[in-house]
Parts: structure tokens; C-alpha cells; sequence
């Protein structure tokens, strides 16, 4: 009778429904239909989506090309002694940034309203790229070269958080990133 | 070998216990309330570290704390009493004998072994990896191997169940179908069987490259495979605890499901998507396509979340039903203002019900979509969320359940029964509070398992608002209340146990059953009552058409809650850098 003993109808798939559940499940069942294409619409006509774009790539050759970028666009050292160079890639052009323990490399310095390729690599454990106050959270993994086309839109000095956990030192990994006219 | 087949039956419930069964679920019920009470104390350390205003730990002993909190809780604690309210779902609800005691007695054996490895590990210092172990950060060995031994033990504790089930069927010592409390139990046991085939897969080469063995993990199938282990086994806890639900809406008001054919197909869903919430963790990720994403972080189209706000109606349903048959039928709410709210076993289950739903199950969804992920990923929300499915929704039913259990199976008395009263409202309160407010800090971008988001003597620091400030201190609070909610739990379970007034039984004794226990009748099925289990109990009770009109009315403000918060959320992204 009640749920801790066996149903009296034992044929229980033949018992009808009650007029409240069937209601509910017709209204629950159109709102998780609207929850899934949700998705696909914005992948359509919204401008917040992860291209998934992404190449295997070993930590070597990824700070190479990042080196290489720092040496042709570096304008400026930040950091007192430890000299952490600013780059001013091109519009349109690609940005690099490695994580590091614990550590973002180089300051990017980024135009507002320009469209760049921002990659996203980890030489050693996993990390998080959180960028504060805009709140963008990508997961940052070894060995992955993960390309985000991303378009700035307001001016100022934003930071960069690590927020996947990565040791000791992981509060001590943050960076800034500047977006200007 | 002789079987044994000595069963008592309970004076006050009519239940009927297998003498081996009712000693492994009081063992592995205990085993559990243990590694609450560790995983409680290490919480104190957790609260008062992130609570900007204490930040009690230094950085080592937070991490060291934070991994075996979130092991010791989200493994350990809930497992044990999985594998418990297993036992009470086969052995007991069908009177049947468990199957192969001592295979039973084994698996607790691994689980106690598995368990204090993976804590000795934790205590080294060398194995502050987080519960996730993401490689390549390693931990000791012991580690890895504490995790399989454990999950090795459940596995064979959920094929004694799957046993027991066989046994009953064979020994025919129930009618017809199995209720519908066991069949929600066989949903967590599927569920707990492909969960742990995950954790091996994966766990098992982690160890070896943690001994050298084997020379690279790749990081992103170690994701994808581990969070196969780790998402699905919070499912295992939904699954269970749903059925602790169902079981308490009958132990407390004799409530039927409205529909047994809506509840089993429910839970069907869950055993055919709920395992596709690996992704859950992934839409963040490179290296996986957005296809891919959208059909797994969906369970193919929410048809779990839809069996989810099923069982969310037809549980309090039921009980709106049972209240209005024994007169409580006035207006939309008198059976829920009637209910025994002095109660533990249905204060405690209601508010898990109510919190799990609008506080778990909203968040959950709303992290869970592809997009909006991406303003969520690793920040607070996140364990904002499973501090109201895990905490408020499974550990909050357990507590209800055990205040069931210590004079049921434990023959004790209630130690203090006003502190019994009172204790859910001060946990349940109290997590909604750090469940609302870790979402809070979360939506302010606040990074999870961090030890100290205020970045003093960093070159670079980022400063995050006072709001965000505000939001862990309040959390920091909340998660007190929720501690002393929790250590009013412990003292009453363990003191009730241990040292409660014995509940005299007159007359009691084993009685020795041949064949199954001799006790099943089949039930004569009255066609008046099958009828108005049916037919909406012929217009009698209820409204608009309706046998439940207050429940149907809730789930209609859950509905508006989810939509508004919902759309609320893609807004913010809306505002958020263009990326593609």
C-alpha cells in the first residue's frame, strides 16, 4: 500500500495517472526542453560560447611561441624586480599566456572593442583562468592549447585569479590584464 | 554452512529484521556517523579559514583539512550510509534473509580499510590533492589505493544487495513487485555499480603512476573519467536519498505514491541519464566539442532533471494526499500546516525536500548549462550548490531517517528529544545559509579552495568588492550555525546509541523462518481502495480537480523561481566580453 511495501496493483505500469502529475509532467517536460535548446540558441545568436577550439601542444613549444610574442610586443616591465614584461599584441593578432606555479605570464595588455585569439596553456598542473570583475572562467590544462577569440569591451586594469586548485602557492597566482582605448 | 535465518520483528513498526542485516546496517550506519563527525570537525577548520575576518589555517593545513573534509563527506560519510539504508531496503522491506553475510561483513572490512588509508594519506601531508586528485598533481599512494579498497568494498556491498533481491524473489517472501522505497534502492545500487567501474578505471592507473609504473596521465581524460566516478556517485546520494523520501512520507503518514507507475518511471530516468553529469565539470574545458557538452551536461535533454521535479511532486504529494484522508482538507495548506513539524523525521525530511529543490536543483542546473558555466566555473558557487544537494538534500535526510532508526533498530530511546526538535531546523538553516551565500560570493567571482582571496603580499593582488567580503562572512556564520546543528546531531545519535534508555521489548526473540519468513500474505487487493488509489479518491479530498492542490501550488512557485533565476543568469552572461 504505502511505498515500503509492495504495490497492491501488481501490474503498477497500468495504473493511471493522477491528474496533478500528469499536468506537472507535461509543464516540467516543456521547461526541459526550453532548458536544452537554450543551448543550441545561443551557440546561434548569442556572442558568449566557447569555440572549443584546441590544440595538443607540449609546454616547450607553446613558451617558445609565447617568448617569441613578448620579444616582438613588449612595451613596458611591471613588478618592481621582477620585471614581468607587458605586451601589447596586435589587433586581431595572438595573444599567449602561460599558467604557470604559481604564476601568470606575461601581462597582457589588450584594446578595447578588438578582437584577439587568447590561448590558454598550463606548463605544469591544472589551472583556472578566472578574469575578475568580468567573472570569465576557463579550466587551464597541460598539454592543451586552448584558443579563445575573445573581444574586450570596456577600458581599465582587470585581474587575473587562478581559481583551480594547484597547490601550495595557489592563492598566491594572480595577474593583471589591461584593456585599453 | 548453515544460513542463518533468524529474524526479530519490531513491536512498534511491524518491521521485520534479519538478525546479520540488522547487525551490518547498525555497523555501516556507524561507520558512517564516524567519518561525519571527522568530516564535521575538519569543517570547523574550512569555516574558519575562508571566513576572511578569522582565517584561522595557515595555507598547508587548509588545503590539508579541505581535502579530507570534502573526502571524509562527500565518500566516506554518505557510502557507508548508502550502504546501510541498502540493506534496510532489501533485507528489511522484503523480509527477506541477506544474502552472503560475511561477503557483507568483507566489503564493510575494505571500506573500513579503504577509508582509513585514503585519511592516513591525507594526514601525511604529501596528499593534499583536493577529493578530485586532478593529475599530475600526485598524491602518496596510499591515496589512490585507500579510494579503490573503499570503493572495491562497495561494490561488493551493492552485489550483497543485488543478492538479497535474488534471494527474496527466490524464497518468495514478497507479492508482486518490490516496493517502491527498494526500487528507488535498485536505482542507486545501478547507479553506484557504474559509478565505481568509473573510479577503478580511472583510479587504478593514477596509482600506478603515482609508483612510477606508468609515466603520464593525460589530464583531460583523468577529468573525464574521474568526474564519471565523482558526479555520479553524488547521483548514487540523489537516487538514495529520493528513496529515504519516499520511505519517511510512508513511515510518518502512511502515504502511497500517487502514482506507482510515475514514481518507477522516474527513477528509470535516472538510471538510463543521470550518468552523463561528468560533463557537468568539463563545459569549461578544451579539447571537447560543445555537441558533446550540450548532450551530456543535459542528460540528454534534462530527462533527469525532469524524473528530479517528478519525484519533487509526487513526494510531497503523497503526503498531502495521506493528510487530507484523515481530515486535514481545508484550503490549499492545512495538511502541510497539520504536518508534525515537532517531528525530526518529517522536519527534517521536508526541509532537505525544499532545499534540495529550490537551492540544489535550481543552482544545479543553471551551472550545469553549457553556456552559463562559464560565469560559475571553480568559483564558490560550486560548492554552494552541492552544500545544498549533498548537505541539505542527503546528509539532511539521513539525519531523518536515523532519528527513525535508533528506536527501530537500535532499540534506544531518544536521548534529548527537544534537541532532537530543534536540530533540523538549525542544520538545514544554517547550510541554506552557507549554500546561498558561497552562490552569492560565487556570482561575485570568488575562486573555490582558495585559503586567502584577500592576495596580501601578492605582486599582482586583485581586489574583489566588499560585497564579496560581506558574503563569506555571512558564510562563515551560516556555516557555524550549520556546525552546531551538525554536533547536535552527533551527541544525540551517539549518545542515544550507546547510552540511550533500552527500549524494553516483552517477548522478545529471533524466530527461526525456514523459508523466507513465512510471513507474506498476499495482499487482498479491495477493489474500493485500489480504485481511489487510482481515480483521485473520487473527488473527495482535494481542489480544482486536484488530490494535491498545495503541492501542484508549490511546484508552481518552484517553477517561477527556476525561470526567473534561470533567464536572470543569461542576462549577466549577456553582459560578459564576447568570446567564441
Amino acid at each position: 500500500m504505502s511505498a515500503i511495501e509492495p504495490p497492491v496493483q501488481r501490474l503498477w505500469w497500468k495504473q493511471p495517472l493522477d491528474r496533478a502529475e500528469l499536468l506537472w509532467i507535461v509543464i516540467a517536460l516543456v521547461w526541459c526542453l526550453i532548458l536544452f535548446f537554450m543551448m543550441p540558441y545561443w551557440h546561434l545568436y548569442g556572442k558568449q560560447n566557447l569555440a572549443n577550439e584546441a590544440y595538443r601542444e607540449s609546454p616547450d613549444e607553446y613558451a617558445k611561441k609565447t617568448e617569441a610574442m613578448v620579444a616582438k610586443y613588449k612595451v613596458r616591465e611591471e613588478g618592481g624586480d621582477l620585471k614581468v614584461p607587458v605586451v601589447h599584441p596586435p589587433a586581431g593578432g595572438d595573444a599567449y599566456l602561460i599558467a604557470r606555479l604559481w604564476s601568470w605570464y606575461p601581462i597582457l595588455e589588450l584594446e578595447a572593442g578588438k578582437t584577439y585569439r587568447l590561448h590558454l596553456m598550463s606548463m605544469d598542473y591544472l589551472h583556472g583562468f578566472s578574469l575578475q570583475p568580468e567573472n570569465i572562467n576557463i579550466e587551464v590544462l597541460p598539454g592543451y592549447d586552448h584558443v579563445i577569440t575573445v573581444t574586450p569591451t570596456h577600458p581599465g586594469a582587470y585581474g587575473i585569479v587562478c581559481n583551480e586548485y594547484c597547490g601550495i602557492g595557489h592563492s598566491t597566482m594572480t595577474n593583471k590584464l589591461y584593456v585599453v582605448k | 554452512m548453515a544460513v542463518n535465518r533468524m529474524f526479530r520483528t519490531c513491536p512498534t513498526t511491524g518491521l521485520v529484521f534479519h538478525q546479520p542485516a540488522e547487525q551490518l546496517i547498525k555497523a555501516n550506519a556507524v561507520a558512517g556517523v564516524v567519518f561525519l563527525l571527522i568530516g564535521g570537525i575538519l569543517a570547523i577548520g574550512v569555516v574558519l579559514t575562508r571566513w576572511p575576518a578569522v582565517h584561522l589555517l595557515p595555507a598547508d593545513r587548509f588545503y590539508q583539512v579541505l581535502t579530507a573534509h570534502g573526502l571524509d563527506m562527500l565518500i566516506f560519510w554518505v557510502i557507508f550510509f548508502e550502504i546501510a539504508v541498502l540493506y534496510f531496503c532489501s533485507s528489511t522491506l522484503l523480509k527477506a534473509r541477506l544474502a552472503t553475510p560475511r561477503m557483507a561483513w568483507a566489503a564493510f572490512g575494505l571500506m573500513v580499510l579503504g577509508a582509513l588509508m585514503n585519511n592516513y594519506s591525507v594526514t601525511r601531508g604529501d596528499s593534499s590533492v583536493m577529493m578530485t586528485s586532478y593529475a599530475p598533481m600526485g598524491a602518496h599512494w596510499t591515496f589512490y589505493l585507500g579510494l579503490i579498497l573503499f570503493a572495491v568494498g562497495a561494490l561488493v556491498a551493492c552485489f550483497v544487495f543485488f543478492g538479497t533481491l535474488v534471494v527474496a524473489k527466490g524464497e518468495r517472501t514478497y507479492i508482486g513487485s518490490v516496493p517502491l522505497v527498494t526500487f528507488g534502492a535498485i536505482t542507486a545500487a545501478i547507479i553506484a555499480v557504474f559509478t565505481i567501474a568509473s573510479g577503478a578505471i580511472i583510479l587504478i592507473p593514477t596509482l600506478l603512476w603515482s609508483v612510477g609504473l606508468i609515466s603520464h596521465i593525460d589530464p583531460l581524460m583523468y577529468r573525464t573519467i574521474w568526474w564519471a566516478f565523482g558526479h555520479s556517485s553524488q547521483q548514487i546520494n540523489v537516487a538514495a536519498h529520493i528513496s529515504v523520501w519516499y520511505a519517511i512520507a510512508a513511515i510518518v503518514f502512511g502515504a502511497k505514491p500517487l502514482s506507482e507507475r510515475v514514481s518507477r518511471s522516474a527513477f528509470l530516468l535516472y538510471i538510463l541519464f543521470l550518468q552523463l553529469a561528468s560533463a557537468h565539470h568539463l563545459l569549461a574545458d578544451p579539447g571537447l566539442s560543445s555537441n558533446w557538452k550540450i548532450f551530456n551536461t543535459s542528460y540528454a535533454m534534462y530527462l533527469a532533471v525532469l524524473a528530479s521535479m517528478v519525484h519533487g511532486l509526487t513526494v510531497p504529494g503523497a503526503i498531502e494526499v495521506a493528510q487530507r484522508e484523515k481530515g486535514y482538507n481545508q484550503g490549499l495548506f492545512e495538511w502541510l500546516r497539520k504536518a508534525p513539524w515537532g517531528n525530526p523525521v518529517f522536519s527534517g525530511m521536508f526541509i532537505s525536500l525544499i532545499g534540495f529543490g529550490f537551492l540544489g536543483g535550481i543552482s544545479g542546473v543553471m551551472m550545469g548549462t553549457e553556456q552559463l558555466n562559464l560565469i560559475t566555473h571553480n568559483t564558490l558557487y560550486v560548492p554552494g550548490h552541492f552544500h545544498a544537494t549533498v548537505v541539505i538534500g542527503t546528509t539532511l535526510a539521513f539525519m531523518a531517517l536515523t532519528y527513525f532508526l535508533i528506536p527501530v533498530l537500535f532499540r534506544r530511546e531518544i536521548m534529548f528529544p527537544a534537541m532532537a526538535k530543534w536540530q533540523p531546523y538549525v542544520f538545514g538553516l544554517g547550510m541554506a545559509g552557507v549554500a546561498l551565500f558561497l552562490m552569492a560570493a560565487g556570482t561575485l567571482g570568488v575562486p573555490r579552495r582558495d585559503w586567502d582571496i584577500t592576495f596580501a603580499g601578492n605582486t599582482f593582488p586583485y581586489e574583489f568588492p566588499g560585497s564579496a567580503f560581506l558574503m563569506l562572512g555571512l558564510a562563515g556564520i551560516s556555516g557555524l550555525i550549520a556546525i552546531v546543528g551538525g554536533a547536535m546531531y552527533l551527541l544525540n545519535t551517539v549518545g542515544s546509541v550507546f547510552l540511550g534508555r533500552k527500549i524494553a521489548t516483552p517477548g522478545f526473540r529471533h524466530v527461526r523462518a525456514t523459508e523466507g519468513v513465512a510471513s507474506a500474505q498476499k495482499p487482498v487487493a479491495q477493489p474500493s481502495t485500489v480504485a481511489a488509489a487510482i481515480t483521485g479518491h473520487g473527488g473527495r479530498i482535494g481542489a480544482w480537480g486536484l488530490v494535491a492542490p498545495g503541492t501542484f501550488s508549490l511546484a508552481m512557485v518552484f517553477l517561477v523561481s527556476f525561470v526567473l533565476y534561470y533567464f536572470i543568469n543569461w542576462k549577466y552572461l549577456a553582459t560578459v566580453w564576447p568570446l567564441r
